[in-house]
């Protein structure tokens, strides 16, 4: 059992060239994930997350398909075999 | 895609680092400056504020503060004309966790004194200073500024709280100083130790108290090497000099069809020449008369005189950014601007006339000019 990151192409320079990073880590929420996550792949989470610790305002970050803005933000509960999608907001110019 | 390595100019050619809503471009010529080549896109899709390109210490690196929508921002660096750049493991510009602060943009990035040519400044939204004494790898903030008593009181302008623009002291390197949208002019002369406020005589048309300590919203500061006390200022309404370090301010306003406008360009060689792009009024930022016109004064502000042969003169609704205008070191003086209409002029003797290089960027908010082999 393994927690999943799927990454946007944009991302992958910073995780030694895959999609998608598996974690180990028993993780209660999809924050304490990203804080896994860090540890190893700071690279990822310095562009999902600002120095504040919030998610960037045009990056979606879904748990198992929900998108966490609609359920309880970092807060978010994450399962052994969770997948959590990053995705470049549909925005911009 | 491969590396674009057709832009590298020969040592005495000419280089534009141009920075546009969607990506940087390398602009380059010879010496002459009558053919130019524009390269293709670095950077595709990010915003670009900040270009320098630092000449000392025998390097040849050219530094670009990348804004991506949706990533954030970062310093790359290139040592071979942008065929490769660096993309930091980490984003190398941030804000200590304790600050409450994220960074939101790069709004300048600037070499430091030739005497230090390690040490390389970038001014960033929400306004602060960062320095870098690796060349630029790595960025640190300078406290003395970050933690300065009057920050939570200043406000940000129409592009954010910005710190858009760092002048230096060449004789005197504790000495610098630094603008803020709105917030004012900011010295210090311990190195960033401490910094003050150096507004005086200059006007906040938005504010009830029209000569406040600080919380003017300038929007171009520059200075000469030779002459670094003598400082010109383009605020939000209002033209200045400073002939003592901005310890006091004068009005220049003489002649020009409007004293608002955002760039402002100091001649390479001769610093009481000065040039900027009037634009007609806060509400209405285009020139003055749809002519595209640089205005220059030769006198330190005593009487400026319009510049348009070989500019759009009919119909030209543009608008020129406070970082897009640059100058090169040609002994006959280059000087460049582009518009957020993507138009990027240039000319090759001083601003008597000029040619348009391209017509069909994206839009312009930074460029750079300089001699190749030239530090």
């Amino acid at each position: 059992m393994a927690i999943t990151f799927a990454l946007p192409n944009a991302l992958v320079p910073y995780s030694g060239g895959r999609t998608k990073v598996m974690l180990q880590d028993r993780c209660r929420t999809v924050g304490d994930a990203l804080g896994a996550l860090a540890a190893s792949h700071a690279g990822i989470v310095d562009r999902v997350m600002d120095e504040r610790g919030e998610v960037r305002q045009h990056v979606n970050v879904f748990v198992d398909g929900e998108n966490i803005r609609f359920t309880e933000g970092l807060a978010t509960p994450v399962g052994d075999d969770s997948t959590i999608m990053i995705v470049a907001a549909v925005s911009g110019g | 895609m491969a590396p674009d390595t057709s832009t590298v100019p020969a040592d005495g050619g000419t280089v534009l680092l141009v920075g546009t809503m969607k990506g940087a471009f390398v602009v380059s010529s010879d010496a002459e400056r009558k053919e130019w080549h524009v390269g293709e896109p670095h950077f595709r899709g990010e915003t670009v504020y900040s270009l320098a390109f630092d000449q000392r210490g025998g390097r040849r690196r050219m530094l670009a503060g990348t804004q991506s929508f949706h990533w954030g921002s970062v310093v790359r660096t290139s040592d071979d004309f942008g065929a490769t750049w660096t993309s930091p493991e980490r984003q190398n510009v941030r804000f200590p966790e304790d600050s409450g602060l994220a960074l939101k943009n790069i709004w300048q990035i600037r070499p430091g004194p030739s005497t230090d040519p390690d040490l390389l400044y970038c001014g960033v939204e929400p306004a602060a200073l960062f320095e870098s004494r690796d060349a630029g790898d790595t960025w640190s903030p300078v406290e003395g500024l970050l933690n300065h008593e009057q920050r939570p009181r200043w406000v940000p302008g129409g592009g954010g709280l910005c710190m858009h623009t760092i002048v230096l002291d060449e004789a005197d390197p504790q000495r610098m100083g630094v603008a803020i949208s709105t917030a004012g002019f900011y010295r210090t002369d311990d190195g960033g130790q401490s910094w003050q406020p150096r507004n005086q005589g200059v006007r906040a048309q938005f504010l009830p108290d029209k000569y406040p300590e600080f919380g003017q919203c300038v929007h171009k500061v520059v200075n000469h090497p030779s002459r670094p006390e003598r400082l010109y200022l383009q605020n939000h309404w209002g033209l200045y000099r400073s002939d003592d370090w901005g310890d006091t301010w004068h009005d220049i306003a003489n002649g020009v069809p409007s004293d608002f406008g955002f760039a402002m360009q100091v001649h390479p060689h001769e610093p009481d020449t000065v040039y900027i792009v009037p634009l007609e009024s806060d509400e209405f930022r285009v020139v003055p008369e749809a002519k595209l016109r640089v205005f220059r004064t030769r006198d330190a502000g005593g009487s400026w005189e319009p510049l348009g042969e070989g500019l759009p003169q009919h119909d030209a609704y543009e608008t020129v950014l406070r970082d897009a205008m640059s100058a090169d070191g040609h002994p006959s003086a280059g000087l460049y601007f582009g518009t957020r209409s993507g138009k990027l002029f240039g000319s090759s003797n001083a601003g008597d006339t000029w040619m348009e290089i391209s017509d069909a960027l994206p839009p312009i908010v930074c460029v750079r000019a300089a001699v190749v082999g030239s530090a």
